[in-house]
């Protein structure tokens, strides 16, 4: 994952979080946040990110009243967003096998965007997860823009977690929330007031 | 030569009669030259004596001086009397004499039931040699000079008061002196003021000058005269965010034009009573219009924001472009503050080489405009030499239609960067010459992550006219380009996610990264160029 934070070394630094669900302890997610815009990803411990995994298809409709590509936003304020909790869905990924994992925001804000890539071409979300594979852009509210990072783990939380995972009898018992500590450094960019 | 004839008498007659004072007298009877009103007081009021054949204790604008009081006063009641029908104020024109022993030939005279003062002692020298000690004392440098001067409202309710009484006289003599025929208050306060103006401050009146001394005038007494329009013409007064008093000038004359003439006689005395005191100064003022400076800026440092860089009340980034640039130009040119702009700008860690980037600085309020090449060459010199972090040439004053320039080069003009970037593959000379021979690239960037919480999500097309590389090692190579305004180069090399396409990354199949951006040249040929 230094790969990943080093593509914005110049661009804009950013930190990278992890989520771990407690409702759905095998789903994982991954998210940057440059500034107050957070991107949504699947976490290298994700299921279909594991070898043998064939994604089918991915899918936006996330109920019948409700797809993610119908999201339009307009304007400097983004007005129109829809907006998301940390357990709205964000997309179905249909697997060959039959499986299907439901990706969640994990993210408290208004959902920007959301990556039409992957449909077309849902290998990039396996060969890419990290970057051409996102899942999604989600804005958080500007008040709750740093408390965003509280209950994710950093990187290193994250790899003690799996680490611990490996060694536990059973794939999840109870998974704890670690509680963050920002390690990136400030973003160089002249913002001129975050807005 | 006295400005009133024959037929002038029964107005002047009347006028005078109620309290107007000589100048406002001549604006009703139509003198419209000049050379009367700017006799003085004293003269005009004897002039105007002579030619109405009044005895002088008749006469209820002046009093004798310096006589005893009781004297005055007798006299001044013997005055009542014979014109108590016509003022309602008795009262109060006595109690201004009993101050008389005020030694102004000003204070001793009754106000002007018109003009509140306005047309007598504040259009004479020495309250103007006031005004201009007030602006000595300001420190503006100056080679001319706009005169602006504001009424309270309710003047424009007793001029039309004046005038309905000064129409039914006429009416009487079938006169033909039209609303029009009647000179502004305004503009014979000017005719009168302007050249003392001149005189005492030695600089012409010139109505396109930016230095401008203002003078705003109140009258507390009278304030109410003007609130019985509002339920006559009440969508007049609609109140206004910034307005403190619903009754302004521009509110008030729309009403009068509105009101019937019937309905004002009924609410306002015709002819308008004459007040206790005149008019207070609320405020002089002097400034000076803007002056703006543009020159082009280089950037060597790779830590420093364009605009100071502050996020909840904390600095996060030592100065600015801005500040080292306009620092010194407030201190010469002691303005009150600046706007800096710029033909676009570059992040904190971009470096602007070659040529620099067009700025214009907006300098507010300055108390000194004149300068010579030769001083703006020297503050060029001492900006340059108080930072290595940026340097500034070409620094010359500008008109504020020049800017324009300035923006249209942000959004035409093409720019050149150079970039050092960065390559996760092992890469050789051979597998970037391709990049030399690709020319007007069309790529399509979605907004930037980076900025996307303060700009609007969109897809700009943008056009790459031309690159060129040079090969430093397996996993580095420099990188130049030309672009479209507009361009955002960073995510032209990494991708954002891929929300830039193409980009460096997907033209040579590599993850790609930036280490090292510069602008090379800004392509606006804006401002001229100096010789040094």
């Amino acid at each position: 994952l230094n790969k990943c934070q080093f593509i914005y070394s110049c661009a804009g630094r950013s930190t990278v979080w992890y989520e771990e669900e407690l409702y759905q302890p095998i789903t994982q997610h991954q998210i940057f946040a440059p500034y107050r815009i957070c991107v949504i990803t699947l976490a290298e411990s994700h299921p279909v990110l594991q070898s043998g995994k064939t994604i089918k298809s991915v899918s936006y409709q996330i109920s019948t009243n409700c797809s993610r590509l119908q999201n339009k936003v307009s304007g400097k304020f983004k007005r129109g967003a829809q907006f998301l909790t940390e357990l709205a869905p964000l997309c179905k990924i249909y697997c060959s096998d039959g499986e299907e994992y439901t990706v969640s925001s994990c993210v408290r804000g208004r959902l920007m965007e959301v990556n039409e890539n992957i449909l077309h071409e849902p290998s990039i979300l396996q060969e890419k997860p990290s970057t051409e594979g996102y899942i999604a852009v989600v804005l958080p509210k500007f008040e709750e823009s740093k408390s965003i990072t509280e209950g994710l783990l950093t990187q290193q939380q994250y790899e003690e977690v799996l680490v611990k995972r490996i060694h536990a009898a059973t794939a999840t018992s109870r998974a704890s929330r670690g509680i963050t500590t920002t390690t990136a450094p400030t973003p160089p960019q002249p913002a001129r007031s975050v807005c | 030569m006295f400005p009133l004839t024959e037929e002038n008498k029964h107005v002047a007659q009347l006028l005078l009669s109620t309290g107007t004072c000589p100048r406002c007298i001549f604006r009703f009877c139509g003198v419209d030259f000049h050379a009367p009103y700017k006799l003085p007081y004293k003269e005009l009021l004897n002039e105007l004596q002579k030619f109405l054949e009044i005895e002088k204790d008749e006469l209820v604008l002046e009093v004798p001086n310096p006589p005893p009081k009781k004297i005055r006063l007798q006299e001044l009641e013997d005055g009542i009397d014979g014109i108590d029908n016509l003022s309602q104020n008795g009262e109060g024109r006595v109690s201004v004499i009993e101050d008389g022993s005020i030694a102004s030939k000003s204070s001793n005279l009754n106000v002007c039931n018109v003009c509140l003062g306005i047309l007598q002692e504040f259009c004479e020298k020495e309250f103007i040699k006031k005004v201009c000690q007030k602006v000595e004392a300001s420190g503006f440098e100056f080679t001319n000079l706009v005169f602006s001067v504001s009424f309270p409202p309710q003047l424009s309710v007793r001029e039309h008061a004046a005038w309905l009484l000064v129409k039914q006289e006429m009416g009487k003599q079938s006169l033909s002196l039209g609303r029009n025929d009647i000179v502004q208050l305004k503009e014979a306060y000017k005719w009168i003021t302007h050249p003392l103006f001149s005189e005492e401050l030695g600089v012409p009146i010139d109505g396109k000058s930016l230095f401008e001394v203002s003078v705003v005038f109140a009258h507390p007494e009278t304030v109410e005269d003007c609130h019985f329009l509002r339920a006559i013409c009440p969508d007049c007064f609609k109140p206004a965010k910034n307005k403190q008093s619903v009754f302004t000038r521009m509110a008030v004359m729309k009403a009068l034009t509105k009101i019937k003439e019937e309905d004002f006689r009924k609410q306002f005395p015709c002819p308008p009573n004459s007040p206790k005191a005149v008019c207070t100064v609320l405020e002089i003022e002097c400034a000076h219009g803007a002056v703006f400076v543009a020159g082009r800026y280089n950037k060597y440092s790779r830590n420093l924001p364009q605009t100071p860089w502050i996020i909840d009340g904390e600095r996060k980034l030592e100065s600015s472009v801005e500040e080292l640039i306009s620092d010194h130009l407030l201190a010469v040119f002691k303005a009150e503050s600046f706007n800096f702009s710029s033909s676009g700008r570059e992040d904190v860690d971009v470096r602007t080489l070659g040529n620099g980037r067009p700025f214009a600085i907006e300098l507010v309020n300055p108390h000194r405009v004149h300068f010579t090449s030769q001083e703006i060459k020297e503050l060029q010199q001492k900006i340059n030499n108080s930072s290595n972090k940026i340097q500034v040439r070409d620094l010359q004053l500008v008109t504020r239609e020049a800017i324009g320039h300035m923006k249209e080069g942000e959004e035409e003009k093409t720019k050149s960067y150079s970039a050092l970037i960065w390559t996760n593959k092992v890469i050789q000379k051979k597998d970037i010459e391709f990049l030399n021979d690709i020319k007007d690239l069309k790529i399509d960037q979605k907004t930037p992550l980076r900025v996307l919480h303060r700009r609007p999500l969109a897809v700009r097309t943008r056009i790459i006219h031309s690159m060129e590389t040079r090969y430093v090692d397996e996993h580095h190579f420099h990188l130049y380009l030309k672009t479209q305004a507009g361009t955002y180069i960073k995510e032209f090399v990494h991708g954002d996610f891929g929300r830039t396409k193409p980009n460096i990354g997907s033209l040579m199949n590599v993850t790609a990264d930036i280490l090292e951006l510069d602008v090379e040249s800004v392509d606006v040929d804006w401002p001229p160029a100096l010789d040094d």
